[in-house]
């Protein structure tokens, strides 16, 4: 290394130009990907555009939307959680069994649904913590295990494999209200969770990129053994994470509950790698220490666009999930080109 | 500089005009017995000049081979009667009332449903119906068809045939039955054993995963080799039955195997004595009827069924019959 000169300004403080500003986004790459997947179905179907096509879409987009988002948050930190998809279906189950099996107002079976959903998730991460393996791996066993009694706990209460009866229970009106209304713009019903998905949007990318404990998640998952040395408290911080999706998995629970007013034992299974997917194509790394909330909100957007406009479109649904494959596969490596770009313009 | 007790502001004023708006109209709680009827008149609906175009949307998971036929049926009628049909299917509840959503935003001319999850789906069928399309549930949820506003069902009882399969066996001698599910959350299957239960009296019950077949064979034959006294098996799909044989021969068990539903697997074990006997709830009728429903409702104001569900089984197929059926479920369509 040679000697700086001090008559040219130091790199660090240099101006870029907007587009290498733009590019560095981790976001970027998703907003690109979803503005083709807009377009592309905006101009091969008559639907896709109508009110009533739009509200489809979004509500599509907005349950897989939440989860993405906190999922990313815990991706960004470093960790997976492949009991996320199946937390959804055990919130919905406990809340559920609870109203309608011993007859408890809905308030107080969300209360004790969201402290199950929350002890699980500490759980989850305290077991991470305290044994240092995976999260991939741990968060596979309570994934399985969550099945399990999902399945086993259905039956034995109500000796089937659905709980429902939710429509009769006391304070279904108000907390439906809450959870599972809809709204009307232009004649149109649009769901409430969409509502709900730009909340949690708003909180989580706010929470990364102006709050203290947002520098504590890039730290923690850019590295482990460097944060710890500059004082940040990892332990607390991923545990905080691992609710933090158990909190999502809660909403999402609470809000399908009350809308289709019954669960399966067997929902959710299978759902935590579209999370995955989701914020991966928002421009989460699997490696941690690099994504964003909004990405991820627009990666489930993105996903959710193009499982409604293949319907839209009236494609063969044989192919469904051969389209599905590769439209994703498209979107993310049209990020992975940005993210490269992206990585030129911070040398 | 940003400070920290703006941005709490500016987010907890989203949330706020979050819950304002969520406040406009929640779900109805179920107070109110509302049965909301099918539209008298069979006024065409709007966008309905061209020909008929009808939305299949089941909750069969793809690659099923019973769904398999009543696509066939579906697809079949549509060709047979000039009408288009469109196949939609997902397993999940939610996903699905989505797809109907997607189905009355393309305002298709007439709408036939599953109902797996009859409350999953009650808005989205009801939206249909208030939007004038008229809809007809096959196969499960007959009990909630009438009061979703569906102008008739079409379908199989599954208490009914599970106590036809049980009466049969017990009719063949057998006296400790094991009943294979292999879909949990699907209500129809634990009706369909706990029907065979009625009837026939010992019945115990296994759950396997059918998207899994080593799986499903290996806890078959588990269950078999735990107790040996177990005679006879159900299955509940013809996927499920072939690995039931294969499990009883690994698990050199004397139980014999009948099933539900047919495939061409079944059919040449029901020929060469494996499988018992077949429940058969011709299924494909539940693909071609709908369609042929939904035409004369759309053409001649006609309903079907008087209110009640028109049947499709159980009929029985075993070694007197399966000559003649062989050849329609070696094409798909039984």
């Amino acid at each position: 290394m040679t000697a700086a000169i001090q008559a040219e300004p130091d790199e660090r403080i240099a101006k870029k130009s907007l587009t290498d500003r733009l590019v560095v986004r981790p976001e970027i790459g998703a907003l690109l990907g979803a503005v083709l997947v807009f377009v592309f179905f905006s101009v091969v179907t008559g639907q896709f555009l109508s009110p009533l096509g739009v509200a489809t879409w979004l509500d599509d987009s907005s349950t897989l939307g939440i989860m993405a988002v906190v999922v990313a948050l815990l991706m960004v930190g470093g960790e997976f959680d492949l009991s996320a998809g199946v937390m959804t279906a055990s919130t919905s189950l406990v809340t559920a069994i609870l109203a309608t099996q011993a007859g408890w107002n809905v308030w107080l079976a969300l209360l004790v649904s969201l402290v199950f959903a929350l002890g699980v998730g500490a759980f989850n991460g305290w077991l991470v913590m305290k044994t240092g393996l995976p999260s991939f791996i741990v968060t596979l066993g309570s994934f399985l295990a969550l099945q399990g009694l999902n399945l086993g706990v259905t039956r034995l209460v109500t000796d089937t494999v659905q709980v429902s009866g939710m429509r009769s229970t006391s304070g279904y009106e108000s907390a439906g209200g809450l959870f599972a209304s809809t709204f009307d713009i232009g004649g149109t019903e649009f769901q409430s969770s969409i509502i709900w998905w730009i909340v949690v949007t708003a909180i989580a990318a706010w929470l990364l990129l102006r709050t203290r404990f947002g520098n504590w998640i890039f730290a923690v998952g850019g590295s482990q053994v460097s944060a710890r040395s500059v004082g940040v408290p990892v332990v607390r911080t991923k545990i905080l994470l691992f609710m933090g999706t158990a909190l999502g998995a809660w909403l999402v629970g609470s809000i399908n509950i009350l809308r289709f007013a019954s669960v399966q034992a067997n929902q959710g299974i299978g759902l935590e790698f579209q999370f995955i997917i989701a914020a991966v194509i928002g421009g989460c790394l699997l490696t941690g220490g690099f994504g964003s909330a909004v990405g991820a909100a627009i990666g489930a957007l993105i996903f959710g666009m193009a499982r409604q406009g293949i319907v839209f479109a009236q494609w063969n649904s044989d192919w469904f999930m051969l389209f599905l494959g590769i439209m994703l596969l498209a979107a993310v490596l049209v990020n992975n080109a940005f993210r490269r770009r992206a990585e030129r313009v911070r040398r | 500089m940003f400070s920290f007790k703006r941005s709490f502001a500016v987010v907890a004023a989203v949330a706020a005009t979050g819950l304002v708006l969520a406040a406009c109209s929640g779900p109805s709680a179920d107070n109110s017995n509302s049965s909301s009827s099918a539209p008298s008149s069979a006024a065409a609906p709007p966008g309905s000049s061209g020909p008929l175009k009808i939305a299949v949307v089941t909750h069969g998971s793809a690659g099923d081979a019973f769904w398999n036929v009543v696509k066939n049926g579906a697809e079949q009628a549509g060709k047979d009667l000039d009408v288009g049909v469109d196949y939609y299917a997902d397993g999940d509840p939610g996903n699905q009332a989505k797809l109907i959503d997607n189905a009355v935003a393309q305002k298709v001319g007439g709408l036939v449903v599953s109902m797996a999850n009859p409350q999953a789906l009650q808005t989205s069928i009801q939206n249909a119906v208030k939007a004038g399309i008229p809809v007809v549930t096959i196969n499960s949820g007959e009990d909630q068809s009438a009061a979703f506003g569906a102008i008739a069902h079409v379908g199989q009882s599954e208490g009914l045939a599970g106590q036809g399969a049980g009466q049969r066996l017990k009719a063949a001698g057998k006296t400790k039955l094991l009943c294979v599910i292999h879909e949990a959350g699907n209500i129809g299957q634990n009706q369909r054993c706990d029907g065979a239960k009625q009837t026939f009296g010992t019945v115990s019950t296994l759950q396997v995963d059918i998207s899994n077949p080593t799986d499903a064979q290996a806890r078959i034959r588990g269950a078999l080799q735990a107790d040996p006294s177990i005679d006879a098996v159900l299955a509940l799909n013809s996927q499920v039955a072939a690995r039931a044989v294969d499990a009883a021969k690994e698990a050199s068990s004397k139980a014999q195997v009948a099933t539900f539903d047919l495939n061409a697997d079944v059919v040449a074990a029901i020929k060469a004595g494996t499988i018992l006997f077949a429940v058969d709830q011709q299924q494909y009728e539940q693909g071609y009827l709908p369609v042929v429903f939904l035409k004369l409702y759309k053409e001649n104001g006609n309903t079907i069924g008087g209110g009640h569900p028109v049947q499709t089984g159980p009929g029985f197929v075993d070694k007197t019959n399966i000559d003649t059926v062989a050849p329609y479920a070696q094409r798909g369509t039984r």
